[in-house]
């Protein structure tokens, strides 16, 4: 079997429970029509999803590795941004 | 034509209208199951076994209803894997060999399409069995033909190469859709008992389906032939019975065997 020259998609699958949808994955396709139909096949066999949202690859901006300290160092220090300096009181549960 | 006799003492029009379902739909999967690993693309690969074990599922619901009826005590295994090519009632389209990717395409539009107009007007049967049975397989008949019309359009409104692909692939598949349109005394019989829709009516709702994806996809509507194809009353082309050596080996080898 030789993949066929055809663009990459980006699978989003909104599960039966869930409110947003996640990156399941990436596949070849024509066409995002093509694409939504290879998603259902490959993806959503094993009932993962109610909804699926397909995009380009190419069409995705991703932050660049090498900016990675500048991006997100600055937050490591920042622990006080962290909801985790507050007494919380007995009657809530579950937070 | 030694068919009807060897099936069994007691067999009735029932028991033979759902066989012809039950076989139209596992011969389909078991050829679309032969594309695994070979289809062009590993996505397409899924896709075909997808609607391969969609077809194998409907084919159990049917065999082991079929097994019911015939009271013979044999089960859905004993019906799909001891019974021998005239004692298969499958519409000669499905058994003809893969070919290449857009020959399965155009064979599985054309039976997918046929299927859906059956098992919408089967929902409604006097037969609750068969209703609920339609009823389950419709949704997924629905994909079935939603996948193969896309790819006609495809591939027949494609480049040149592709184009004449398809339209050679349906002017020789074309003779084997009389069959869909042809009635006998089975067929008869269950329309009277108000358990199956007329050959007739679902022809010409299939016919104008296809026509509507032939426009779209720029192919010709081949004309049609008066050859009477006769699968359903089985009767086979060739490729049927190499097609059963080799999914029925196992259990012809091994009787019995299980895994």
């Amino acid at each position: 079997m030789t993949t066929p020259d055809w663009p990459l998609f980006e699978v989003f699958i909104r599960s039966r429970s869930g409110l947003e949808h996640k990156h399941v994955g990436s596949l070849h396709a024509v066409d995002a029509r093509m694409a939504l139909e290879h998603a259902r096949d490959v993806y959503t066999r094993r009932l993962e999803g109610v909804s699926i949202w397909v995009a380009r690859s190419s069409d995705i901006t991703a932050s660049d590795p090498l900016d990675a300290d500048a991006f997100f160092e600055p937050a490591r220090d920042k622990v006080y941004r962290h909801p985790t300096f507050y007494p919380i009181p007995e009657e809530v549960k579950n937070l | 034509m030694s068919a009807q006799s060897d099936l069994a003492p007691g067999a009735d029009a029932r028991l033979h209208y759902v066989l012809r379902l039950a076989d139209t739909s596992l011969i389909l999967g078991q050829r679309l199951g032969e594309w695994i690993g070979h289809a062009p693309a590993l996505e397409e690969d899924l896709g075909l076994a997808n609607i391969a074990l969609d077809l194998i599922g409907q084919a159990r619901l049917l065999l082991s209803y079929a097994a019911e009826l015939e009271g013979r005590g044999r089960c859905e295994d004993e019906l799909a894997f001891l019974r021998d090519a005239s004692e298969f009632f499958n519409l000669t389209l499905v058994e003809q060999p893969n070919g290449d990717f857009g020959y399965s395409i155009v064979r599985q539009l054309l039976v997918a399409a046929f299927q859906l107009e059956l098992y919408e007007a089967l929902q409604t049967s006097a037969d609750r069995r068969l209703a609920e049975i339609a009823a389950t397989a419709l949704k997924e008949t629905r994909y079935h033909v939603r996948y193969s019309a896309s790819w006609v359009v495809r591939l027949g409104d494609g480049t040149a190469e592709s184009h004449a692909r398809v339209q050679a692939a349906l002017d020789e598949l074309w003779p084997f859709t009389g069959e869909l349109g042809a009635e006998d005394a089975v067929d008869a019989a269950m329309v009277a008992a108000g358990i199956a829709p007329s050959a007739a009516s679902l022809k010409a709702r299939w016919s104008a389906r296809i026509d509507a994806v032939l426009v779209e996809a720029t192919l010709r509507r081949p004309s049609d032939s008066i050859y009477p194809w006769l699968g359903k009353r089985g009767v086979h082309t060739e490729h049927l019975g190499y097609m059963l050596a080799e999914m029925q080996f196992l259990q012809r080898a091994y009787p019995g065997a299980e895994w």
